[in-house]
């Protein structure tokens, strides 16, 4: 074993940007070095849906640090870089290109990538899926007004993209296999709203669509359904949903269920491998369940508080999950967990807003999920969020009522 | 040089609440503390362009409607990661039952 041996991040996206700087913040001084295939710094990648194609923002406006921060810090960085393979018995990551590195202690910080449709087709050019800059970077000069762009998948990427690309002026249409829009996160009070603004906004959307193929002739040109409808179109996004990155784990011998298995200080089944973010699967704070999420805030909640378990820190990871979408002048938040709530508390606000609240048999809320215009539900999910933490009953009148404050409700709590 | 401007009334917010003021084509966020002191940042937070007048105000901390980046508004301290600039600050005066806020001249 080699003491002097670097801690190596392999994945330089959002948790494992956040876990090196974090590293440095909590004063870990010892050789550090983060390996990402990308070309890029860490980033951001919530833009790559909404600014990015919208403003044509920079990318640089994404990056989690920058080079002369890293440098500063000593943070070694291979960039553009794919680790092949780790040896857990002697500590050793082998490159792609042969080169091997001893490590003292290991972050995988893979994230996933975006599946794209078995179906015939998808190799055309044209066929478009959305996960990092360089497919931003792709997408953007396709959606001038007057082109036409199939999205395939309600999902959160997918309506993203399709109102990013209504705004631009793009004919849009959005085919989905369930019977609601971003049915496995969402409840159905949800989808409704959210189905109800994309048709407002002159977005096509079909649900319980089936597609048969992908046509054209080099490059995409038509979308055919199941029931032999063609549907014509210059570009087609897949947003179909990410496939975790846990083959260098599973490989490793690590083990692996629908992420790498982490316990509660997100170390994996070996002592001297710890896992975050997309890629990983974590036992949940409440329940004890193995969850892996796909968001923002667990990338750089996860990547923080692993910066102080790979230092010996003992605490388990216990973060709310907690994520946003916005599409068009709309966002949607949604904090907690809403599976398994005994009751639900629906609160109508002002210009077409809902705050949903999930409470269990005990009255004690477990999650919420908030639609509104703007930012206009942000603060009741922040104050949800500190009601969730709170543990105590709460009278299901006064959320549902709009004029009582979440705030004074918090304050109650906090006093009894 | 600065020059005094009137952003509200005294009692357009509430204790431990914020306020979005927009000025000459700029946007500023009014805040009254727990202790009924006034402050006064500006309006966006440094991490996204996202009004700080959307989010939750708690004792001395402002915390973002996006990302729950969390600033001291007295001082405008960034409190860490998502945000890591610290917001820019105004000094502010009550008068005449207004709040004003002292602004560089352009
Ligand atoms: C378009 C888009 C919009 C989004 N919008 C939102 C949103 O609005 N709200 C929200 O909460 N979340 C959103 N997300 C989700 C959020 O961005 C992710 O949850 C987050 O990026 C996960 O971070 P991560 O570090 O786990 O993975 P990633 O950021 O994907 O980083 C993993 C990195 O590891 C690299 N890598 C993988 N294997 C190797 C290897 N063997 N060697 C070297 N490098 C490797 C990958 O190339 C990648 O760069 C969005 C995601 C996308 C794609
Ligand atoms: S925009 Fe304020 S924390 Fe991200």
């Amino acid at each position: 074993m080699n003491h002097s041996a670097p801690i190596i991040i392999v994945g330089a996206g959002h948790a494992g940007g956040r876990a090196a700087l974090a590293l440095r913040e909590q004063g870990y001084a010892g050789p550090l070095l983060l390996i990402g295939d990308e070309p890029h710094l860490p980033y951001e990648r919530p833009a790559l849906s909404k600014q990015l194609l919208l403003d044509s923002q920079p990318a640089a406006a994404c990056h989690i640090g920058s080079a002369e921060q890293y440098l500063t810090l000593a943070i070694e960085r291979l960039a553009g870089v794919r680790v092949a393979a780790i040896q857990p018995q002697s500590r050793r990551i082998r490159l792609h290109d042969g080169r091997e590195l001893d490590y003292q202690q290991l972050l995988l910080a893979t994230g996933g990538r975006a599946r794209q449709a078995s179906l015939p087709g998808a190799d055309l050019a044209g066929v478009q899926l959305l996960r990092t800059l360089d497919d931003a970077a792709a997408l953007r000069p396709r959606l001038q007004a007057g082109q036409r762009l199939v999205v395939v998948g309600g999902g959160f990427i997918g309506l993203e993209v399709a109102a990013s690309a209504r705004q631009l002026g793009c004919a849009v249409t959005v085919l989905e296999a369930g019977d609601r829009l971003a049915a496995r996160a969402l409840p159905p009070l949800i989808s409704a709203k959210l189905l109800a603004l994309h048709h407002s906004r002159g977005v096509e959307v079909r649900l319980g669509c089936q597609i048969a193929a992908f046509r054209g002739d080099g490059s995409v040109n038509a979308v055919e359904l199941a029931d032999g409808e063609l549907l014509a179109c210059d570009t087609v996004l897949v947003g179909i949903g990410i496939q975790p990155n846990t083959e260098l784990a599973a490989a490793a011998g690590l083990a692996v269920g629908n992420g790498i298995r982490v316990d509660a200080r997100l170390r994996t089944s070996d002592a001297h491998i710890y896992a975050v973010g997309d890629a990983c699967e974590f036992p949940c704070p409440v329940s004890g369940q193995p969850q892996r999420l796909e968001t923002w805030r667990n990338a750089e909640e996860q990547g923080r508080h692993v910066a102080r378990s790979l230092l010996g820190a003992a605490d388990a990871y216990a973060a709310l999950p907690w994520f946003w979408s916005d599409q068009f002048d709309h966002s949607l938040q949604l904090a907690g967990q809403l599976q398994a709530a005994a009751n639900c508390v629906t609160r109508a606000l002002p210009d077409d807003g809902l705050l949903l609240f999930y409470l269990d048999a005990a009255e004690r809320l477990q999650g919420a999920c908030g639609w509104g215009a703007g930012n206009s539900i942000a603060r009741d999910i922040k104050l949800a969020e500190l009601l969730i933490r709170s543990g105590k009953p709460l009278p299901t009148a006064a959320l549902a009522d709009p004029a009582s404050s979440l705030k004074s409700l918090l304050k109650g709590v906090a006093s009894v | 040089m600065s020059h005094w401007i009137a952003a509200c009334d005294v009692d357009d917010i509430e204790q431990e609440d914020v306020l979005r003021f927009d000025h000459a084509g700029r946007t500023y966020a009014i805040y009254r503390a727990p202790d009924d002191q006034f402050y006064a940042t500006a309006g966006t937070c440094t991490h996204e362009k996202v009004h700080l007048a959307d989010g939750l105000v708690m004792d001395h901390i402002i915390e973002c409607p996006k990302h729950n980046g969390r600033f001291d508004y007295r001082s405008g301290k960034a409190l860490g990661a998502p945000v890591c600039v610290n917001l820019q600050t105004y000094p502010v005066k009550l008068e005449a039952g207004r709040v004003w806020i002292a602004l560089a001249d352009a």
